[in-house]
């Protein structure tokens, strides 16, 4: 009873104040970008940010998908109530009206009203050494998530065929995914790895470099070749369209380099949940 | 140009806009997802009649948040959905229900900026996300309909919208269209910047 009430204050958390690393970046973006009307977008952002907060209501009507990434120490002892509440806390929030119920059935489009339905929400295990967990929330919006892609490239392309698919995919999307956007991606694995990777990669704050220097160096040619689009706040145009590249990799099939990329909106919500092996709790952003 | 419409009386100043006008809008507005719009011409198919006047309101491209408080509906946030998926049915929606004034966010097509040629009308988006400022402008929830039906972020619901805005300007009722123009000149870029990846350090 006590984790689902530590995880609902986790969603709500999330859904209505926007961790700090993204706010600055916005902040950023404002005093930098030239374009008129990109600039009153701006404004709009960080006044619906701050109203947002400070009301305690969603920063944007679209709540996402309620996803998880469950940090887990093979010894930790609450991993059967940790999903169990995380179920109870996604249905108690959308009867909170914390979050709009956004989970249908694919055939039938039927609402159950709950935001609860097969896999969903949807639970990510990443097991290591330890007993103590970490749980990630990441509310993901639903037009961001309709730019994310993935391409089963030729190694033969490399890295370059790799830049070239990411800007592809940001002109292609235009001002669809809410930019500037935030992207998540993952290189190699496999078709499925490559996309859990690049979902992935969003948990990383913004402004943080990936800790191989090689793989940094690439997120920030990519955020700067993504930059040199124009797509701009909400599509206007201007010099901002990324707020930052996230990148997480895998080892590779020697036929094969997929890229799996995520595509994040402004509204980059997260908060994360840390539990000791003694059941002590501890929420942050 | 900064306009401040009220609707329905302001309809007929909806031809003169343009491209780039800036808007407010106080009175009525109905939203409409991928599903009402489904929903609205099946209805027109079957020869029956809408429980509201869709040309006499703002369309709405939102699936809100809302919440029941002593009877009473309150919206919590209600940003703009992206108007693309829309493109499906609009051309259709426009031509039965007389809609002039449609409001979403990302942009529309070709065909639904014909459509709003012929019937003088205009598109403008809000800033995507923007829920909780616009949830503001929306004082009062006038009705909803199809909620049992739809479920609350696809039924329709009739707000009272009060300086609804800023609103851009996106398609005018002359058919300039800001997406189509942006979107030649992101391919451009594109094709600036394959160029630089093609000759790097090399």
């Amino acid at each position: 009873m006590e984790l689902e009430n530590v995880i609902l204050d986790a969603i709500k958390l999330a859904e209505t104040t926007i961790p700090s690393d993204v706010y600055e970046h916005l902040n950023l973006a404002y005093n930098k970008e030239k374009n008129e009307i990109s600039r009153s977008q701006l404004k709009s952002i960080l006044d619906n940010v701050e109203y947002a907060r400070e009301k305690s209501l969603p920063i944007c009507q679209d709540t996402g998908t309620q996803t998880f990434f469950l940090d887990v120490g093979f010894d930790f002892p609450f991993k059967k109530e940790l999903v169990n509440s995380i179920i109870k806390a996604v249905s108690s929030a959308t009867s909170l009206y914390y979050i709009r119920p956004n989970a249908v059935d694919p055939f039938t489009g039927k609402n159950p009203g709950n935001n609860v339905g097969r896999y969903i929400p949807y639970i990510n295990w990443f097991l290591r050494e330890g007993n103590d967990a970490t749980v990630y929330v990441l509310p993901k919006g639903g037009g961001s998530e309709n730019a994310s892609a993935l391409s089963m490239l030729k190694p033969g392309e490399g890295i370059k065929g790799i830049k070239k698919f990411v800007v592809d995919q940001l002109v292609k999307a235009g001002a669809n995914p809410c930019p500037p956007t935030i992207i998540g991606l993952g290189i190699g694995g496999g078709s499925d790895l490559s996309l859990i990777l690049a979902k992935k990669a969003l948990l990383r704050p913004l402004g943080v470099r990936h800790e191989e220097k090689r793989v940094a160096d690439l997120e920030l040619e990519l955020l700067e070749l993504a930059n040199r689009t124009g797509v701009g706040t909400m599509g206007w145009g201007g010099s901002v369209s990324v707020l930052d590249v996230h990148i997480e990799y895998a080892y590779r099939h020697p036929a094969s380099l997929p890229v799996g990329m995520v595509v994040q909106c402004w509204a980059d919500r997260r908060a994360k949940i840390h539990i000791d092996s003694k059941g002590n709790v501890e929420v942050k952003q | 140009m900064i306009y401040n419409l009220r609707i329905p009386e302001d309809l007929d100043k909806v031809s003169g806009l343009k491209m780039g006008d800036v808007l407010y809008i106080t009175g009525k507005v109905f939203t409409a997802r991928d599903e009402a719009h489904q929903l609205m011409l099946e209805l027109h198919e079957k020869g029956e009649n809408l429980p509201f006047k869709p040309s006499e309101m703002v369309m709405y491209h939102c699936g809100p948040v809302v919440k029941k408080e002593n009877g009473e509906w309150k919206v919590l946030a209600a940003g703009p959905t992206t108007s693309s998926r829309m493109d499906l049915f609009e051309k259709e929606v426009i031509e039965i229900y007389g809609v002039r004034i449609i409001v979403g966010k990302g942009g529309m097509g070709d065909r639904t900026a014909e459509a709003l040629k012929n019937v003088g009308g205009i598109y403008a988006t809000y800033t995507g996300g923007a829920g909780a400022l616009a949830a503001r402008s929306f004082r009062k929830v006038l009705d909803v309909y199809f909620l049992e039906e739809l479920g609350s972020p696809e039924a329709i619901w009739i707000f009272d919208a009060e300086n609804f805005g800023p609103l851009i300007v996106s398609i005018d009722p002359q058919g300039n269209n800001w997406n189509k123009i942006s979107r030649e000149e992101m391919e451009k870029r594109k094709r600036e910047i394959f160029e630089l990846i093609d000759h790097e350090g090399h």
